[in-house]
């Protein structure tokens, strides 16, 4: 006798479910998109930790700026490249609570190249998550701080010129050279190792908060298919040829 | 206990600041007002009251921190000068889409560009049009005193509470740098977190599995629903006007001619009332107190009483723009001011009030 799929989903055959703590509401993100699986992932970390009660999350201006849309947690949505800023508000007043950004590159690193520093430098007890795919995604694939050299977007048609646009901005770098990161690394999330990698950063990130180590501060370079008018397949490797070499994978600092 | 001191008005504001009970302070130094953040680190309240006291590395990233403290339901204020708050205004304007309480304080100094860092009321315009981007308006109040000083702290923020809205204390440089006698009240208890989640059942405390998740944003991307929630804040607006305009009047009952001033102008303008009686003419002053919400009720009411109107102000003509928007044309509405730094003197006004009015 063939096997039907209701005796396949049975509970006791479940060996993978969304965690509670993602909502019904379906994700906004384009296709092969890298939010959504880092989404999931912190969702997945608030819940195995059991802090969702003492989480704050900050959203940024860009294609994660509806992220409070997805993670049942309390959310303040910030004004471009503010998230920072707004983390320290919530942080410096609610010291008992788990606070973290989640920020794009022109966000994290353009307009809020100051509050970017400076939470750092100050040491506020917070995450800051960096996703880094080279592109403004939201208003239309522009040149973002993070795009490559020779690399095309809509303000940069004829591919990044550093003599005319200046090079990438390698802030992961330079956040880890300040005296109050604890923790800087930088990961992916295209394949499962990567996903598992990042999980891992993710929640040693939360327990630093708690230990009060100071700040964590966690890059995941990722894709965008459509601004980079690539499929998700190639996006990927377009990523680990180009991306890669210049953003390398790792952990930078980790005391 | 209360207390009697003599003391400048921006330390009178971090001195109520704490003794209000007040969670956090975030600023940036600035000229004429920096003594507000120097009194409170040198009072270090973080060590008595809890309250937390944290220098930014801007303005911008000040009014963003106490977004997030904001929204946390504690009660957040900050304070800067003329450029700094044109800064905030990204900030002040995304604090108004949220609907968030908190106080910022605004020591005027003239302007435009980096100009001086002498008394001006300069930013009258922009403090009670908003300011920033968006239809918002702030809770506008002017001290004319150093009592006023602190004693707008707890105003401001009951006001910013009662409709979730930044309240904002236009004060200038005159009575931000000036010391009078002040009597500081008695030290209340700062509000706890149990109590905060009970009052304020909005704020990000961390969700309970008892309610839904609160969320601090000013996004809505389906215009109907964002056309509503702009009618919300306008019905707001509107609340204000009924049940929170503050004014002061002064030697009104019989006057003639009106003199219509707010904060530092308005002190020099109580002499020149008296000069101008003892001139035989029937002067009065109307100090508005609140800016926004604006007494043009009161106002329109004088109109049907005075022969003509003076709006003298430290600035090429701002105040006066409302006032001839509230007697809509009944009587003759003028303007005399002093700029850039410059302070009119009473006699000045009389002139200026003799000229427009009782000669030729």
């Amino acid at each position: 006798m063939a096997l039907e799929v209701k005796d396949i989903i049975k509970p006791e055959n479940l060996v993978y479910a969304k965690t509670k703590l993602l909502t019904e509401r379906m994700m906004h993100y384009c296709p092969g998109c890298t939010h959504g699986v880092v989404n999931k992932l912190i969702a997945e970390v608030i819940d195995e930790l059991n802090i969702q009660e003492d989480t704050i999350g900050v959203t940024p201006v860009g294609c994660s700026v509806l992220l409070y849309n997805y993670i049942e947690i309390d959310w303040h949505e910030a004004a471009h490249g503010r998230a920072p800023a707004v983390g320290t508000g919530i942080k410096r007043l609610r010291p008992d609570k788990y606070v973290f950004t989640y920020q794009g590159d022109g966000d994290l690193a353009a307009i809020g190249t100051a509050e970017t520093i400076h939470a750092c430098n100050r040491g506020e007890n917070i995450l800051m998550v960096f996703i880094n795919n080279g592109i403004y995604g939201m208003t239309g694939g522009q040149m973002a701080p993070t795009t490559l050299e020779g690399m095309k977007a809509s303000t940069c048609p004829f591919g990044r010129d550093v003599e005319h646009d200046g090079r990438p901005l390698n802030m992961t770098s330079i956040v880890a050279t300040l005296p109050g990161t604890c923790y800087v690394t930088r990961q992916a999330a295209h394949t499962a190792p990567a996903v598992r990698k990042l999980k891992k950063s993710l929640r040693k990130a939360f327990e630093n908060q708690k230990n009060k180590k100071g700040t964590s501060f966690i890059e995941v370079v990722g894709t965008c298919s459509s601004g980079w008018k690539m499929n998700p397949v190639q996006s990927n490797k377009w990523m680990e040829a180009n991306m890669f070499p210049i953003y390398p994978l790792g952990d930078i600092k980790d005391v | 206990m209360s207390e009697l001191r003599l003391m400048k008005g921006n330390e009178a504001i971090a001195e109520a600041a704490i003794r209000y009970g007040v969670d956090g302070y975030f600023g940036y130094p600035i000229t004429p007002q920096s003594e507000v953040m120097e009194t409170l680190m040198e009072l270090r309240p973080w060590e008595t009251t809890g309250m937390v006291v944290l220098q930014a590395e801007s303005e911008i990233a000040s009014i963003n921190m106490m977004y997030g403290g904001a929204g946390c339901g504690k009660k957040v204020m900050t304070s800067s000068s003329s450029p700094g708050i044109s800064l905030m205004q990204e900030g002040l304007s995304y604090l108004a889409g949220a609907e968030l309480p908190c106080v910022v304080v605004n020591v005027v100094r003239g302007g435009p560009g980096l100009g001086t860092i002498q008394p001006a009321q300069s930013d009258y315009s922009q403090a009670v049009n908003g300011g920033g981007h968006g239809d918002y308006n702030l809770i506008v109040l002017a001290p004319s005193s150093v009592q006023e000083m602190a004693d707008f702290v707890e105003l401001a923020f009951e006001l910013a509470f009662k409709y979730r809205n930044p309240a904002l204390i236009l004060s200038d440089g005159m009575i931000g740098q000036m010391m009078e006698k002040v009597e500081l009240k008695a030290q209340k208890d700062r509000m706890s977190d149990q109590e905060l989640a009970e009052k304020y059942p909005w704020a990000t405390t961390g969700k309970p599995s008892s309610r839904e998740r609160n969320i601090i944003t000013s996004v809505e991307l389906d215009p109907y629903a964002f056309e509503r929630f702009n009618h919300k804040v306008q019905a707001k607006y509107k609340q204000m006007h009924k049940e929170d305009v503050r004014f002061e009047q002064f030697q009104c009952e019989d006057a003639e001619y009106l003199l219509v001033a707010y904060g530092s102008s308005a002190r020099i303008c109580q002499k020149s009332v008296q000069l101008l009686r003892e001139k035989g003419i029937k002067a009065g002053l109307l100090r508005p107190i609140t800016l926004f919400p604006f007494p043009g009720v009161e106002l329109d009411k004088l109109a049907g009483q005075v022969k003509g109107m003076l709006a003298v102000e430290l600035s090429a003509g701002q105040l006066v723009r409302d006032v001839r928007l509230a007697v809509n044309g009944k009587v003759p509405v003028e303007h005399f001011g002093r700029m850039g730094g410059v302070i009119h003197s009473p006699e000045e006004v009389v002139e200026a009030l003799e000229k427009n009015f009782l000669k030729g």
